[in-house]
């Protein structure tokens, strides 16, 4: 098993430093002259010169490269164009609501979507099947810009039940999760209906049957168990994609988190803001790949034991 | 002879194939005493596996029993109810299948699979079912108990998961063992070692069993009695020595013809012609008909009956050629 | 058994019968498709949608970009269906003939990023090795920006408009049709008749392309159709966030993002364009659904 976790935390060394360098790369990547970019239009040729001198890229590209891979591991990302605040303090408060954002929006969508599935697959073929899938399916189709609009059109406009915007209080939650939520779950609900279907024909759900065993039983104990392991890299992997899926609903509830940050630095073209954060959700869903394969290996007895 | 433990009484067993049904198990009838072995005997596909799944009521959602009767000491099990029959199952009948790797769940260890159905048929406290799950597996001839009981399938071999799966299902000593291919999926040596492992369960608990099989061998082995299918349908019934020596059907005697024996010094083995009927496109006369030598006009035109042929009543077959001869007689 | 199996087939071939069933097979397909309701309704409204996209600037009650000062905000009426915007240009028209726009971007992009993919993931699959190594990792790179960060990280580089979400949303597409394409092809690879082929001395890319490419057509298929639907979706995420068409073009995205500024007054403005993006995406993945079981019963 060891062996197992190492060659996986190895495999992802080669993969952060080609990702360091290419986000590393993504400055010189724009077409045109940067420094003049970040400068603007109509700035005089000494400004120009002087963001240069600021960004360092009047260096050759190696020494910039050993100086921003130099930061990345001092913690020393250059200074935000914008308010004159570094790298660091600018994306730091954003953390907080982002990651709350993401872990309550998962709770409930891996919660209704397993739910979801497990029904679906159980009444396979009949009415409840449909409902479900139909369910899941609107739940990938939807913008879920819109779902968030509509959302808010309805209860905070119009009832007057939640709030608009922001983070203050739990209920400011709902809605920005419910939008984030809503194609996580729709994509569990579909996956761990297929996952089911496979493991309720598997010979050992006939061997628990046989057993006299209550359906309910047979079905969570025995079949569910043996899907949930794949569950789980699926769900994982959502998570990943969650941080960054966090732009949308950000955008919507005006949210102070990473992904309006994102937007908002693109806008404004804070290049090392975008930078960092590219860098951040990319090593982030790296990461959280990797505890998924450990997990994968935690919980399947046929990693764990041999 | 000792009572009759399971009856079986004009089974018909459809499923539905396209939006029609088709009937995989029609009028078969059989029974079963008391620490009897029957051997149900078939190609691929004649409807031994339905047969089996049809009396513990495990028939996938697209199937439905359309007639009979199936009566374990008398009681019929298609009356029951989900409640009812899931108390049978496991406790009263058991099943054992084809491939032991992929019958035992590879995410739970073997002591919760064992004890679960022991605490679930029996009152019995944790410790207890730990006990009789050690106790069931030493029965089965496993030398480390203690350690299988903590392994995960994965870690046993192919005919160490099927003595498993035999102690699972002798753990709350049913009164009938249903064996679907036992060792087909074993090798030789494990085949033989399975078999009189199981000969010694009827022997000590009187158990019945229904060894179902393509395997000629095994019956020969095994059995008491011999039921042979072919297309859905009983062709043939015997005493085994008797089956062996002097088959009456033509199946049954091209199935005896294609075993391999020991010095016989038949360079190459006689084979039946042809395969199975698909089940919705059935012949219309005799089933086997298409692939029988000895057809005749009538068998092509008109199903034959499954008639008693010996004066004891042991001995049945479903064959023109036969109803002529003894016509003749 | 396996034996009797093969001479049932030779016979088949002596007495013909392979010609018609070849033929059939695409009648067969068709037969089996069209028992798949929801899959027909899905394809009959995608054509409807795309008709629409076509003919809308001649049939449309209003010219898109008229403005009506004396109709700002309306909700829907007899004279226009989807009320009107903040200019009084009519909803419905806009968004009819928006299709065009939203359409035709989520499609070119998709039918890029497919060929590249394909082509990508026959390479790596075919002749694995080093390219395999190669592409495949350079799909992990980019599979290391999940969702519509990669498409908006993309966008960041080359900057904002309609030419370069489509770029945006075809690199998107590439890594995972790469992926699906190699795996197609690993498995056909293996198939007895592409063996054949290789011990009759067939070139590489006689194999590659008459034999490997036609097996993989099933999954390409089913991708592409529901990769459209990812597409529209990403393309009007981006146009959302501002990084897409113009607002005064009518763009679906685009036309959702405006409305949402009158959410409190006008709320059909959010609404309209709403339901038509995610009945559209919601078509395109029922009919991937309904091909997918139709083409490969056992995923059902």
């Amino acid at each position: 098993m060891g062996r197992y976790f190492g060659k996986r935390l190895l495999s992802t060394i080669p993969l952060l430093l080609v990702i360091s360098f290419l986000v590393f790369m993504f400055i010189h990547m724009i077409p045109g002259d940067p420094a003049r970019l970040i400068a603007g239009q109509d700035a005089t040729k000494a400004d120009v010169e002087v963001v240069r001198e600021q960004l360092g890229l009047n260096k050759p590209l190696l020494v910039q490269y050993g100086e921003y891979m130099k930061g990345l591991f001092t913690g020393d990302l250059g200074m935000s164009i914008k308010n004159g605040k570094t790298v660091v303090e600018t994306i730091a408060p954003r953390l907080k609501p982002t990651i709350m954002l993401t872990i309550s929006s998962m709770i409930w969508a891996a919660l209704i979507g397993i739910i979801l599935g497990i029904i679906s697959a159980v009444f396979h073929g009949r009415i409840l099947d449909y409902i479900g899938m139909l369910i899941a399916i609107s739940g990938i189709s939807v913008p879920s810009f819109w779902l968030g609009l509509e959302m808010m059109q309805l209860f905070s406009v119009k009832l007057g039940m939640l709030p608009t915007s922001g983070l203050e209080t739990w209920q400011s939650y709902i809605l920005p999760s419910l939008t984030m939520g809503a194609g996580i779950m729709a994509v569990l609900g579909r996956f761990t209906r297929s996952s089911m279907l496979e493991t309720m024909r598997e010979d050992y759900v006939r061997t628990a049957r046989a057993k006299g065993l209550k359906e309910s039983l047979v079905v969570m104990r025995h079949a569910f168990k043996n899907s949930l392991i794949e569950i789980i890299t699926v769900a994982g992997l959502q998570i990943g994609g969650l941080l960054s899926g966090s732009v949308m609903a950000e955008t919507v509830f005006a949210i102070p988190g990473l992904g309006r940050l994102l937007v908002d630095s693109i806008n404004f073209r804070d290049y090392k803001v975008v930078q960092a954060l590219l860098l951040f959700f990319a090593a982030e869903y790296i990461f959280i790949n990797l505890i998924v394969d450990i997990l994968y290996g935690v919980i399947n007895p046929k990693v764990r034991y041999d | 002879m000792s009572e009759k433990l399971l009856e079986v009484k004009n089974l018909r067993t459809e499923f539905k194939r396209d939006k029609s049904w088709v009937t995989a198990v029609n009028n078969v009838s059989f029974d079963i005493n008391e620490g009897e072995i029957l051997g149900l005997v078939g190609e691929s596909g004649c409807g031994k596996s339905v047969t089996s799944l049809s009396i513990m009521r495990l028939l996938a959602r697209n199937s439905k029993i359309s007639n009979g009767q199936v009566l374990l000491k008398g009681k019929n099990l298609l009356e029951k109810d989900n409640k009812e029959i899931r108390k049978i199952r496991g406790r009263e009948v058991a099943m054992i299948f084809q491939e032991p790797m992929n019958s035992l769940n590879p995410c739970m260890r073997v002591e919760k699979q064992i004890t679960e159905a022991i605490l679930l048929h029996n009152n019995f406290s944790k410790e207890q079912a730990h006990q009789r799950a050690f106790d069931v597996l030493k029965s089965v001839g496993i030398p480390e108990p203690e350690m299988t009981l903590k392994s995960f399938p994965h870690q046993l071999s192919g005919g160490m998961c099927q003595r498993v799966m035999i102690a699972m299902a002798m753990s709350c000593e049913p009164e009938l063992l249903i064996a679907d291919e036992p060792t087909t999926a074993l090798d030789v040596t494990i085949q033989a070692q399975i078999l009189e492992l199981m000969e010694e369960i009827r022997a000590k608990k009187n158990t019945g069993i229904l060894m179902i099989t393509h395997d000629l061998g095994v019956v020969a082995e095994m059995c008491n009695r011999v039921v042979v299918m072919y297309a859905g349908r009983i062709v043939e019934e015997a005493p085994v020595k008797e089956l062996f020596a002097d088959s009456k059907h033509p199946y049954t005697q091209g199935l005896i013809g294609s075993v391999p024996k020991l010095g016989s010094g038949v360079k190459s083995l006689p084979s039946i012609p042809g395969s199975v009927p698909d089940l919705s496109v059935m012949p219309k006369g005799c089933k086997f008909a298409p692939r029988c030598k000895y057809a005749m006009d009538i068998c092509r035109e008109q199903e034959p009956e499954l008639h008693t042929i010996d004066k004891d009543g042991r001995r049945r077959c479903r064959c023109h050629l036969l109803d002529q001869n003894r016509k003749e007689a | 058994m396996a034996e009797l199996k093969t001479n049932n087939n030779k016979e088949m071939f002596a007495t013909g019968e392979e010609l018609p069933k070849a033929q059939s097979k695409v009648k067969e397909f068709v037969k089996k498709f069209v028992k798949r309701k929801t899959a027909v309704i899905s394809l009959i409204f995608i054509i409807f949608i795309i008709l629409m996209a076509v003919i809308a600037p001649y049939v449309v009650p209003y010219a898109p970009d008229q403005p009506d000062y004396t109709n700002l905000l309306q909700g829907p009426s007899t004279a226009h269906i989807w009320g009107t915007d903040e200019f009084g240009q009519d909803v419905f028209s806009r968004l009819m003939v928006g299709g065009r726009l939203s359409l035709s971007c989520a499609l070119i992009a998709t039918i890029v990023g497919t060929a590249l993919g394909v082509v990508l993931g026959l390479i790596a699959g075919f002749y694995g090795g080093f390219w395999d190594s190669l592409i495949m990792r350079c799909c992990d790179v980019l599979f290391a920006f999940p969702d519509i960060l990669l498409a908006i990280a993309v966008v960041a580089i080359i900057g904002q408009g309609m030419v370069n979400v489509m770029i945006a949303v075809a690199v998107f597409t590439v890594p995972s049709f790469a992926r699906i394409i190699r795996s197609a092809t690993l498995s056909v690879k293996q198939a007895p008749y592409v063996e054949v082929a290789r011990s009759l001395g067939c070139k590489n890319s006689r194999i590659l392309f008459v034999h490997v490419f036609p097996g993989t057509i099933q999954s390409m298929i089913v991708n592409f159709t529901m990769r459209i639907g990812t597409a529209i979706l990403a393309a009007s995420s981006l146009s959302f966030l501002g990084f897409g068409a113009n607002v005064t073009e009518p763009d679906w995205g685009a036309m959702l993002s405006q409305g949402r500024n009158y959410l409190n007054t006008a709320p059909h403005m959010v609404l309209f364009p709403g339901i038509l993006i995610f009945l559209t995406v919601l078509a395109f993945n029922l009919l991937g659904d309904g091909l997918r079981d139709t083409l490969d019963p056992k995923m059902n």
